[in-house]
């Protein structure tokens, strides 16, 4: 039955992927990536418990940090097309805009 | 009382391994469901709902059952650190994408929206 | 000092929980990079309030399994929504206003709105929220006061919700 669940888990995936490509804004495609991202984890873990390896969920975890810190790298990239702008905190100086 | 629990033990022994499995795949078809929520929904606001259900309360579910399918504590510590990363992340980065959604100037859908049918009920 | 001394004791526990070996070699490894990791946090000046949370971590317990709560009973109008043959929904944007004071308290507030499926914080400004929602009845400013009280009182302590 594990492996049932990580058979819908990469059905969801390919369905997503769908709405990766023809997302018709970049928000979307993001939105996309960054979910798929997170069934990704879902999938390692499963993937660790059906082949009896549940070391895989190490990977699962490096994978759960750098999607949300590559969610946001490309965010920022996006709004300031550099990541050489330092993000200041509102109300601090600066002139932040959010 | 010990036998008791020794009893009590071998029960749990028995009832985990159909329990978390039937744990994963419901959270594996909440997944699918918030794809298909993605997939249907016409704005990236309301995507965004819909990639939520993913997020919270799929996730939760297979790693919930996944903690029960564990042979050992330190798998269940690993799981609960993913749990707690996923729980902290995704408001963080649902909030990130609206944000920079909104400040690009994207316009959500305000109002009713609906099928045609559902439109000609109401009127 | 009490700030530095949560953040030692949860990088402790992160360290026994991933790696679960007990040879003194892996521990003694465990603990330099406990301290390399302090000594950089000390460096990057991020042992506040914010950077080691853990003083409020009872209030915080208590709040969450009523926000699990709220979050089912979220997920299941989100999911029916999502299943349904007709697509059905009603998006708002409403302007929310917060008691929260501190900015941990708001991120709480904003990071639980965003967290139940149906609602997401679009923007912050002072203490008014730009909440986005699926269904314009669910989502109305009075919807979101006992989560609001309740996020403050977790993280900014009783006084602040009176």
């Amino acid at each position: 039955m594990t492996a049932a669940a990580l058979i819908a888990i990469l059905f969801g995936m390919a369905l997503l992927l769908l709405r990766a490509f023809i997302g018709p804004t970049l928000y979307d495609r993001i939105l996309a990536v960054n979910s798929f991202g997170t069934k990704t984890v879902l999938a390692l873990g499963l993937l660790g418990f059906v082949m009896d390896r549940p070391e895989f969920l190490d990977i699962a975890i490096t994978y759960a940090l750098i999607n949300f810190v590559s969610t946001i790298a490309i965010l920022k990239f996006f709004r300031y097309r550099s990541f050489q702008v330092p993000l200041v905190r509102r109300g601090q100086g600066g002139n932040a805009d959010g | 009382m010990a036998e008791f629990l020794a009893d009590l033990h071998g029960y749990w022994e028995m009832i985990r391994f159909p329990l978390g499995a039937l744990l994963c795949l419901g959270g594996s078809i909440l997944c699918v469901i918030g794809t298909v929520g993605v997939l249907r929904f016409p704005d990236i606001y309301t995507r965004l709902h819909a990639a939520s259900i993913t997020d919270t309360s799929g996730a939760a579910l297979v790693l919930f059952g996944m903690m029960l399918l564990s042979p050992g504590w330190l798998v269940i510590s690993k799981l609960f650190a993913i749990c707690v990363f996923i729980f902290l992340t995704s408001p963080t980065a649902s909030h990130a994408l609206a944000n920079a959604a909104h400040t690009a100037g994207v316009q959500p859908i305000i109002g009713r929206v609906g099928t045609s049918e559902a439109e000609g009920e109401d009127a | 000092m009490a700030y530095f001394l949560g953040l030692v004791l949860a990088l402790a526990a992160f360290w026994l929980g991933m790696s679960g070996h007990n040879t003194p070699l892996i521990l003694s490894l465990g603990g330099i990079s406990l301290i390399v990791t302090c000594i950089l946090a000390y460096r990057l000046d991020i042992i506040d309030r914010e950077g080691s949370p853990y003083v409020r971590l009872v209030g915080f317990l208590l709040y969450f399994p009523w926000l699990a709560k709220e979050i089912v009973k979220a997920n299941i109008s989100v999911i029916r929504a999502c299943v349904k043959a007709d697509l059905d929904i009603a998006p708002a944007l409403v302007k929310v206003k917060t008691i929260c004071k501190s900015d941990l308290a708001k991120v709480t507030f904003a990071n639980s709105i965003t967290l139940t499926p149906g609602t997401v914080t679009v923007e912050i400004e002072g203490d008014k929220l730009l909440v986005h929602g699926l269904y314009e009845q669910d989502s109305q400013p009075e919807a979101f006061v006992e989560m609001d009280q309740r996020s403050a009182r977790a993280i900014d302590g009783k006084g602040a919700a009176a």
